[in-house]
C-alpha cells in the first residue's frame, strides 16, 4: 500500500493531498451530510420554516404508491437493461473472437456508441421513434404495430430500454472481448482434440472462464442503469407517460425540482445511496472471491 | 480457430455486420436528416439517404442559432462543453495526481483516513446526491458559473486510485536513486515519475474529457443564463420543446455536433480510450 523508500517531509503531503480533500470536503461530504439531514427534516410548502421529523419522509415515502411503481420501473428497467446489453454484446464479442483478422477492424466500429451522452442517445432514439415523422415508428406502423410512445407506456419503456442498451454495448463488447482474449488457446484446443463443437466449447469451457468479467459487468450495468440513464430518460420521455418510465434516479431529480419536496427528495437519495453502496460491496467482497474456476 | 468451418466463420461476420448497421444506424438517421431541409424532414417517412442542405443547416447551427430552447450560435455553447470537459479533466488528473504521489511516497499520521475520505466518493457519483449538491454551489454564489459547472465534478476517487495503482507498480529503485542523488520529493515528482505517467494521464484523459463533455443534469440545474449552457443540454432541449413546428434537421445538426468532438476522441484515440476504460474501471 505504501512504497518502501519514501520521502520525510512534514507538510508536503498534506499540501498535495489539499486540493483533492478540499473538493472533497466541500462537493461529497458537505452535499451528502445535508442529504442524510434533510432526509430527516420536513420543509413546509412555502419554504422557510422546516421541522425534525425524524424517520417520517422515510415512512411518507414507503406509503406513496407513486414510490413503489419507481421501484418497479427500476426493477423492469436494470433487469432489462442489463440482460439486454450483456446478452447481444457478448454474442458480438464472441463472434468478433472468432474472426482473427477482422476483430480490430470491428472493435473500431463499435466502440463509439461509450462518447455518445446519454442525452443525444436519447434525441437519436427519440427522432428514429417519434410518432410523426420516425423512420422506425414508420415501419412498425406499417406492419401494424400502432408505435406512439408518448401514449404506450410499455412502448415508452422499450424505448429507453433500447437507447440506454445501444449507449452502452460498447463498454460491454470491450470487456468481454478482452475476457475472451485472455482465455489461453490451449484449454480451446484440448476441448477441441476431445471432441467439443464450437457450441459445447462455449458452453463448457469459455463461458466459465467469461464469468468473472460477466459478473463484473452485472454490476457495472446495474449502476449505470439505476444512475447513468438520467439523461435518456429525461430526453426521451421525462418519466412518462403518467410515470410509466419514472426510475429512482428520475424521482430523486423530479421530486426535488419540480416538486420542490426536498424532505422527500432527500429521503430518496439516502436510500438510492443505500442501493448504490449494496452494489459496491457486491462487487468488492462476494464476487471477486467466489467466481474462480 | 481450432477448426476450419467455413459456414461458422461467415455466420460471425453475418451477425458483425448485422450488429454494425443496427449499431450505426441511429447515428446515420441523424446525419441524413441533419442534411436536408425542414419541410422534408417533416413528411414520413423521412428520407434514408442525404440531401443537399448540409452546409446551410450546420452554418444556421452554428452561426445563426435556432429554435427556442437556445438562440445562441451554437459554436458559443459548443465552447462552453469544451471549457467544462478540459476543465473536469485537467482539474480532475491534477489534483488526483499529487494526491496519489502523497498517499503513495510519503508516511506521514493520518494517511489513511485521507486515504479512505477519498475512497468513499467512489461510491457515489453526483446524480444522487443531486439535490444537496445544488444547495451548496448555489450557497456558494456559483450557479451560473464556469467553477460551478467543473468543480464539483472534479471530486472523483477514480483517477487518485488509477494512479496509485501506477506509482505502486514504479520500481523502488527509482526512488532510492533519486534521493541517494539527492534529489527532493518534488524534483523527483517533476522530472522521474511525471513523464512516466505520460499513458496514464493520456488515457485517463480521454475518459474524463468524454465524461465532461456528455455531462447533462448537472449544467441542466446550474445554469440559467444561456452563457453557460452546453451543447448536450441545448441539443436534448431543442428536441423536447413542445409547442411549434418542430425543425428536425436542424435538431439533428445541433445532435451531430454534440456527438461529434467526443466521437472523433474516442476513434482517433482508441488505443488510450481502451486502455483508460479498462484501467479506470478495475
Amino acid at each position: 500500500m505504501i512504497k518502501r523508500a519514501t520521502f520525510n517531509h512534514k507538510t508536503l503531503p498534506y499540501l498535495l493531498l489539499a486540493p483533492q480533500i478540499a473538493v472533497t470536503i466541500i462537493f461529497f461530504f458537505w452535499p451528502s451530510g445535508q442529504a442524510i439531514w434533510q432526509s430527516l427534516l420536513l420543509e413546509d410548502s412555502f419554504g422557510g420554516n422546516s421541522r425534525f421529523v425524524w424517520f417520517r419522509n422515510f415512512e411518507r415515502l414507503f406509503e406513496d404508491p407513486t414510490y413503489g411503481h419507481a421501484f418497479w420501473n427500476t426493477a423492469v428497467f436494470s433487469f432489462l437493461v442489463a440482460g439486454i446489453g450483456l446478452a447481444l454484446s457478448l454474442l458480438l464479442a464472441v463472434m468478433a473472437d472468432r474472426t482473427i483478422r477482422g476483430s480490430t477492424g470491428y472493435k473500431t466500429f463499435l466502440v463509439w456508441p461509450y462518447a455518445v451522452a446519454p442525452a443525444v442517445a436519447g434525441v437519436l432514439f427519440g427522432f428514429m421513434f417519434n410518432p410523426r415523422v420516425g423512420i422506425l415508428a414508420y415501419s412498425l406502423n406499417a406492419i401494424g404495430i400502432e408505435w406512439n410512445h408518448q401514449l404506450n407506456g410499455n412502448q415508452a419503456m422499450i424505448l429507453v430500454v433500447a437507447a440506454a442498451c445501444w449507449n452502452q454495448i460498447s463498454y460491454n463488447f470491450l470487456f468481454f472481448l478482452a475476457g475472451l482474449q485472455s482465455i489461453p488457446k490451449s484449454l480451446i484446443e484440448a476441448a477441441a482434440i476431445d471432441g467439443a463443437g464450437p457450441g459445447r466449447r462455449f458452453w463448457t469451457v469459455i463461458f466459465p472462464l467469461l464469468s468473472p468479467t460477466g459478473f463484473f459487468l452485472l454490476v457495472v450495468n446495474t449502476i449505470y442503469a439505476l444512475l447513468g440513464t438520467f439523461g435518456i430518460i429525461d430526453s426521451l420521455t421525462k418519466g412518462g407517460p403518467g410515470k410509466d418510465t419514472e426510475i429512482l434516479v428520475f424521482k430523486v431529480y423530479n421530486d426535488g425540482f419540480r416538486g420542490q419536496d426536498f424532505g422527500g427528495s432527500a429521503a430518496q437519495s439516502v436510500i438510492l445511496i443505500a442501493i448504490i453502496v449494496a452494489f459496491t460491496f457486491i462487487q468488492f467482497r462476494f464476487i471477486e472471491r467466489k467466481v474462480h474456476y | 480457430m481450432v477448426e476450419n468451418r467455413p459456414w461458422l466463420t461467415v455466420m460471425a461476420h453475418a451477425i458483425l455486420i448485422m450488429g454494425l448497421l443496427l449499431i450505426a444506424f441511429p447515428v446515420w438517421m441523424t446525419f441524413v436528416a441533419s442534411t436536408h431541409d425542414a419541410e422534408t424532414m417533416l413528411r414520413s417517412p423521412v428520407p434514408l439517404l442525404p440531401g443537399t442542405k448540409m452546409l446551410d443547416n450546420y452554418y444556421t447551427v452554428l452561426f445563426e442559432g435556432f429554435g427556442q430552447a437556445s438562440r445562441m450560435p451554437q459554436w458559443r455553447i459548443m465552447m462552453n462543453s469544451l471549457i467544462m470537459a478540459l476543465g473536469v479533466c485537467i482539474g480532475k488528473i491534477a489534483i488526483s495526481i499529487i494526491a496519489a504521489y502523497a498517499v503513495t511516497y510519503f508516511r506521514f499520521p493520518f494517511r489513511m483516513t485521507f486515504f479512505w475520505m477519498i475512497f468513499v466518493t467512489l461510491m457515489l457519483p453526483v446524480e444522487v446526491r443531486i439535490v444537496p449538491t445544488y444547495g451548496v454551489v448555489a450557497a456558494l454564489g456559483m450557479l451560473d458559473s464556469y467553477s460551478g459547472l467543473i468543480l464539483p465534478l472534479i471530486a472523483s476517487a477514480t483517477a487518485t486510485f488509477l494512479f496509485r495503482q501506477f506509482f505502486l507498480s514504479v520500481p523502488e529503485e527509482l526512488a532510492e536513486a533519486a534521493r541517494v542523488d539527492g534529489a527532493g520529493p518534488l524534483r523527483f515528482f517533476w522530472n522521474i515519475l511525471l513523464p512516466m505517467s505520460r499513458t496514464s494521464i493520456a488515457a485517463l484523459f480521454v475518459i474524463q474529457f468524454i465524461y465532461g463533455w456528455n455531462q447533462y443534469l448537472w449544467p441542466l440545474l446550474i445554469t440559467t443564463k444561456e452563457e453557460f449552457y452546453t451543447i448536450v443540454m441545448t441539443a436534448s432541449r431543442q428536441a423536447n420543446v413542445v409547442d411549434g413546428v418542430p425543425q428536425w434537421n436542424l435538431i439533428m445538426t445541433a445532435g451531430m455536433l454534440a456527438m461529434l468532438p467526443p466521437v472523433l476522441i474516442v476513434v482517433f484515440m482508441q488505443r488510450q480510450f481502451v486502455r483508460g476504460l479498462v484501467d479506470a474501471d478495475k
